[in-house]
């Protein structure tokens, strides 16, 4: 099992993960396969709980899968030495500054510890971030803490950026501030970053492809546009007896009177057609935001997991 | 293009205040970024022969994914508002009637919705013709 573990499988992804399962005692995350391309932004979306922050400790080496394998960066990650991790920075909400000491103690301090740190970059991420270096961590708000740590990150240079819900709690200008450096950072189509959020929109705006994770399970992972441009919601006309047409992902969502609302994950042009000519009047053929689309497919995936 | 008027140029590109996204738009961001280009193509703020930013770059500058600017960009080459070059980015194309093009098109994209929204009024072909004609009449009245 530990060979099996340590051997990567051949990738040229920024990152692999293949059938990866962990098990807890409350918590199963359960066939994950996940492939990140190089130069990509990648969203992780789920509710809390969902099993995303599992996903990146595992990716991290921090959390020892039951089965599967992972590889990072072309290496397996379960034989990686810290210094094997120089290329990847990430980012976790519960990671502890000194409180008592400056940001500049921190940056001198990481800066001693990995020899790609970039000061002039640093330099220009306090002045962006609005970030003073002589303030003690204590001092800070949420926000700037927030940006402070991304700072110590991101000032390495690493490759890959792991990052857990980094624009939780962020204002609205702070979480552009950070938005807006992380694509700063792919203009270098070597660089990758895969984030995670419960915020649909951060994820929409960013993001190249998005992995819905629910309850421990992927319930949907591609490209952001096949999300959007697949998903529609249907408003019809139709009598009590009215027969939905085979349509391969057709689902009714709600009844009301002649009313039917119906949400199909599979879109294509002649769908308005064939619902047409089945004896209903199609009122309204609506493209929905991924807030709407993430909700009908996890209800959807929990639905499929029940019956 | 001169250095001086590629510098000013390039400025301009960064501030890309010239593209404005946005979230209560319910179109997608992609087809905001069609639509701006074109526009400013259509009213001759960006020439034939202009480079425009990079994808990434506009992505970066725009803070939207590559693959917006990428679809944008994919889109506006086939109908040939703009060419890719290997290696060289992408320019404003240079064929004539280019801009009229662009106009025609909207022009027919209005038009096509007009038609809709009679039908949707039940307006017959005469009347929807008489309005045409009122409404060409209206923007075309010399002022006393």
């Amino acid at each position: 099992m530990s060979t099996a573990l340590n051997q990567p499988h051949q990738t040229t992804a920024a990152a692999s993960l293949r059938g990866i399962a962990k098990s807890y005692k409350h918590f199963r995350l359960n066939n994950i396969d996940l492939e990140i391309e190089p130069g990509t932004v990648n969203g992780l979306i789920g509710p809390n709980g969902a099993g995303k922050s599992t996903i990146m400790r595992i990716m991290m080496g921090l959390v020892t899968p039951d089965q599967g394998t992972v590889s990072v960066l072309g290496q397996p990650i379960s034989s990686r030495e810290a210094s094997a991790k120089q290329d990847i920075g990430f980012f976790s909400d519960d990671m502890r500054l000194y409180k008592s000491e400056s940001l500049a103690f921190h940056m001198q301090f990481v800066r001693s510890l990995y020899p790609n740190w970039d000061e002039d970059y640093a330099q220009q991420l306090l002045a962006r971030f609005g970030l003073i270096a002589q303030q003690k961590i204590k001092g800070l708000s949420h926000g700037q803490r927030v940006k402070a740590l991304l700072l110590l990150i991101l000032a390495r240079r690493p490759r890959l950026l792991i990052l857990d819900e980094p624009t939780n709690g962020l204002d609205p200008v702070a979480k552009q501030e950070v938005l807006s450096e992380l694509m700063q950072i792919v203009t270098d189509e070597t660089r990758t970053i895969l984030y995670s959020s419960h915020n649909t929109q951060d994820v929409e705006q960013i993001c190249d492809t998005i992995t819905f994770i629910d309850r421990g399970r992927m319930i949907a992972s591609s490209n952001r546009d096949e999300f959007l441009d697949g998903w529609r919601r249907f408003k019809l006309q139709a009598p009590q007896s009215w027969q939905a047409p085979a349509i391969e992902g057709l689902r009714p969502e709600s009844t009301f009177g002649n009313l039917r609302v119906m949400t199909l994950d599979r879109y294509q042009a002649e769908v308005e057609g064939r619902l047409q000519s089945s004896g209903a009047t199609l009122e309204s053929s609506e493209a929905m935001t991924l807030e709407e689309i993430f909700v009908a497919a996890v209800l959807r995936g929990r639905e499929e997991k029940q019956q | 293009m001169t250095d001086e008027l590629l510098r000013v140029y390039t400025v301009y590109m960064n501030n890309h205040s010239w593209i404005t996204l946005s979230q209560s738009d319910p179109r997608a961001l992609y087809l905001q970024v069609i639509e701006q280009i074109q526009r400013r193509v259509a009213v001759g703020d960006l020439l034939p022969g202009t480079e425009l930013p990079s994808i990434r770059q506009l992505a970066a500058d725009l803070s939207v994914s590559v693959i917006t600017i990428k679809r944008a960009y994919l889109e506006l080459e086939r109908e040939g508002t703009i060419t890719t070059r290997q290696g060289k980015g992408s320019v404003v194309s240079d064929q004539p009637g280019l801009q009229s093009s662009i106009a025609q098109r909207e022009l027919d994209e209005h038009l096509n919705q007009a038609a809709q929204l009679g039908a949707l009024l039940g307006l017959s072909k005469t009347e929807m013709q008489r309005r045409i004609t009122e409404a060409y009449e209206k923007s075309h009245r010399k002022p006393k």
